[in-house]
């Protein structure tokens, strides 16, 4: 910080300018812009584009509301984050307590790598993976009924469950890595004097542990609820006929009924959503920082 | 304590546990994409016959080199430009700053579904349209977020008082840039490029709302496979696509320690 002070004398914006446009001026010609635009087609009745006539309407978002079909479903996709989050909490943050608390050394932070290294790898190709596993005579229904002395029939694919449980392998890595950043750094000792003063291990863990990993539950959170409410390429591929959501609608609405209006509605409506939750979390999260 | 020690040996378990449920469809795959049976049938039997077919497939290889050759540019502008504003950011004390560095979170945090169809409306509405060149536009600005990011988490560790050494010595601020500051935040710099890499290459949301049937990407190509129907070679081009991307993640993690560097 002191370069800064340092530097700050000299014509700061000046000097900066240059170095910062380029990068500034594409993510406004592809960010930026496009967002406003879709707000600006979102009140629109036809895209300009296709010669027809046009004008201003608040049909699109009458027709949300009118629609019970597009709230419905909006519903199911808010739901659907809700399951797939708390899944992630379940599953990811007793792992991130492990890491942090438990292992150490060389093999904390080779399996750390191994637990964050699927997320970085193709979420689609994931995806997909799962139908294998999941699909009547794939690998699970195989296995158990090898296992097994009854004959089941394991049929998990196009079905709920398959959706959430692709949805939790896809973003669970999440959830332990922004956990697992808080656990590390409550101080062991902490720990040490609630349990020389008589505590239980539980009441350690209600009190002192999951009071101080508080901002990396928040941040995880965050992080796997957005995303999940607008997914589409999942329900698609795990969830068939069942998995129409409000993602799949809005994708819908772009490449194969081709009202974009409706869709810039439908967008935006999301957008909105989206980021209220995100200004809800975010006095937790700045009082991690 | 003996009751610690089991603790400690079922939070092991647990860990191999979520391994093993975040690995296995993987692994599950990648033997396929080798079994004879086209329809997953088991028992295994070994074949490369799925992997010989990719090269019949004209329509996956385009679609691998357009994927590619995108992948490569947007690192190329990326790593340019997102450096210069890392630098800029992190050397030079103006009003709106801090405005600079939140506008940074939105591209990342919107949803891929939300950006990519405000860039099909705008870019149709401006007359780029859709095709390589739009996908082009929008993997950059995706990427660069993340760039810029991980080059900044970098120059936090630059001691100042180098560059005022260096200046003070006489050199310009070219050459204080070009002999100090370069070399130090490099490992920032090619961690980033890694990153913007693999955000392009397995960028599958925004290149499909931008795709055209004959301008797409692997992911793209995949996706509607998938929909049409499993085939072994849709397989084995994931099982390549898979390890391709975490050895990448492999590499960046080599160069750039996650959460800052010591």
């Amino acid at each position: 910080m002191a370069g800064q002070v340092a530097i700050g004398s000299r014509s700061g914006l000046r000097s900066a300018l240059p170095l910062l446009l380029p990068a500034y001026l594409w993510l406004t010609v592809a960010i930026f812009l496009p967002l406003s635009a879709m707000v600006f087609f979102s009140f629109m009745t036809e895209l300009p584009l296709s010669g027809k006539a046009w004008s201003f309407t608040l049909d699109n978002y009458t027709a949300f509301l009118s629609q019970g079909l597009y709230p419905t479903l909006l519903l199911a996709s808010l739901r659907l984050g809700l399951e797939v989050t708390l899944w992630c909490v379940v599953v990811g943050y007793p792992a991130a307590y492990v890491l942090a608390k438990v292992l150490k050394g060389r093999s904390r932070e080779a399996i750390f790598l191994l637990v964050i290294l699927p997320f970085w790898s193709n979420g689609l190709v994931r995806i997909f993976s799962w139908a294998m596993v999941l699909r009547e005579g794939g690998i699970l229904d195989t296995a158990l009924n090898a296992v097994l002395p009854i004959k089941i029939n394991i049929d998990l694919m196009y079905s709920y469950p398959a959706v959430i449980i692709g949805l939790v392998h896809s973003y669970v890595p999440y959830m332990v890595l922004t956990c697992y950043l808080t656990l590390q750094a409550i101080d062991g000792s902490l720990i040490e004097a609630g349990r020389s003063l008589g505590a239980s291990r539980l009441q350690v863990l209600k009190r002192i542990v999951i009071p101080l990993s508080m901002p990396g539950l928040v941040a995880g959170a965050a992080l796997i609820f957005v995303p999940v409410v607008g997914s589409f390429m999942e329900p698609r591929i795990l969830g068939g006929r069942t998995g129409t959501f409000y993602g799949t609608v809005i994708e819908d609405q772009f490449v194969a009924v081709f009202n974009w209006p409706l869709g810039a509605a439908l967008s935006f409506i999301l957008l909105a959503v989206v980021l209220v939750i995100l200004a809800v979390a975010s006095p937790i999260l700045r009082r991690a920082a | 304590m003996r009751t610690t020690r089991i603790l400690e040996w079922l939070g092991r378990l647990y860990i191999w546990l979520l391994l093993a449920f975040l690995y296995l469809p993987i692994i599950i795959m990648a033997l396929m994409s080798f079994n004879v049976s086209p329809f997953y049938q088991l028992p295994f039997e070994w074949t490369t016959e799925w992997y010989a077919s990719l090269w019949q497939n004209d329509q996956l290889i385009s679609a691998t080199w357009n994927s590619v050759e995108i992948a490569v540019i947007t690192t190329i502008i990326c790593v340019l430009l997102g450096s210069a504003a890392s630098l800029a950011l992190y050397r030079y004390e103006f009003r709106g700053r801090k405005f600079l560095q939140a506008l940074l979170f939105p591209p990342i945090a919107i949803p891929w579904l939300i950006t990519g169809t405000a860039m099909l409306i705008f870019f149709f509405g401006v007359g780029i349209g859709r095709g390589l060149f739009a996908i082009l536009l929008g993997h950059v600005a995706l990427a660069l977020p993340y760039v810029i990011v991980v080059v900044s988490a970098r120059l936090q560790t630059f001691a100042p008082e180098l560059e005022e050494a260096a200046r003070s010595l006489g050199a310009n601020q070219w050459q204080v840039t070009d002999r100090v500051t370069l070399p130090w935040i490099m490992p920032g710099v090619i961690a980033g490029g890694l990153f913007a890499f693999a955000v392009s290459f397995d960028q599958f949301v925004v290149s499909y709302f931008l795709s055209t049937p004959g301008q797409t990407t692997l992911p793209v190509e995949i996706y509607a496979a998938i929909r049409k129907g499993f085939t072994p070679e849709i397989n084995a081009v994931s099982t390549i696509i898979i390890v391709v991307s975490m050895a990448l993640m492999l590499l960046t993690a080599r160069f750039f320690k996650f959460g800052g560097a010591k």
